[in-house]
């Protein structure tokens, strides 16, 4: 899994059956810090993630699918899973 | 999945059996500003998108799931098409 901050989300009226009723929120993954990699992705959420949040993101697609519509085989590769409350990390670790 | 920008089309004649039929098109992801990220890849539509259009694609085994035949060779499939540009929203 990733660590990610929810930026938003699209909006997509012709898209893939499966995505019914599914919020499609853009994310730009970060450090365990929380500074931003310049990396974005979208990931459906199954959790009620909002804009600004700390997110946990599944890059994988059967737990994609099973998360975000409660059934395998969607075209789903990623989903948001979790919503951080915090992260502590080694004095060392952190930069 | 991400965010891509159709910017083109593909015509492969000969091709996989389980390819016929569908429309190949060079995707080219964006980040969340809407600037390239990465190189352009070739994507097959599975929602009727087309040239100049806002997209977000899906990768892996997972992209063969739109069709009817799921071991239609793709690994990288076009899921939805954005309603427009002021439809990604970010705080």
């Amino acid at each position: 899994m990733i660590l990610a901050r929810v930026l938003g989300n699209i909006v997509a009226t012709q898209k893939n059956e499966r995505y019914e009723s599914a919020r499609v929120m853009l994310c730009e993954q970060i450090t365990p810090e929380g500074q931003s990699t310049g990396t974005t992705m979208l990931a459906l959420d199954s959790v009620d993630a909002g804009a600004g949040d700390m997110v946990l993101i599944v890059q994988e697609g059967w737990s994609a699918s099973t998360a975000s519509t409660g059934k395998p085989g969607a075209a789903i590769d990623s989903a948001i899973v979790g919503v951080v409350d915090r992260i502590d990390l080694l004095s060392e670790e952190q930069g | 999945m991400q965010l891509a920008r159709v910017i083109g089309t593909v015509v492969a004649t000969i091709k996989n059996e389980s390819l016929e039929g569908r429309k190949l098109l060079v995707v080219q992801t964006l980040n969340k500003d809407l600037k390239p990220q990465g190189k352009p890849m070739v994507a097959v539509d599975s929602v009727g998108a087309g040239i100049g259009e806002l997209v977000f694609w899906c990768r892996g085994k997972e992209a063969s799931f739109p069709f009817k035949r799921d071991d239609t060779p793709t690994d990288c499939t076009i899921v939805g098409i954005v309603d427009s540009e002021a439809h990604v929203t970010k705080r």
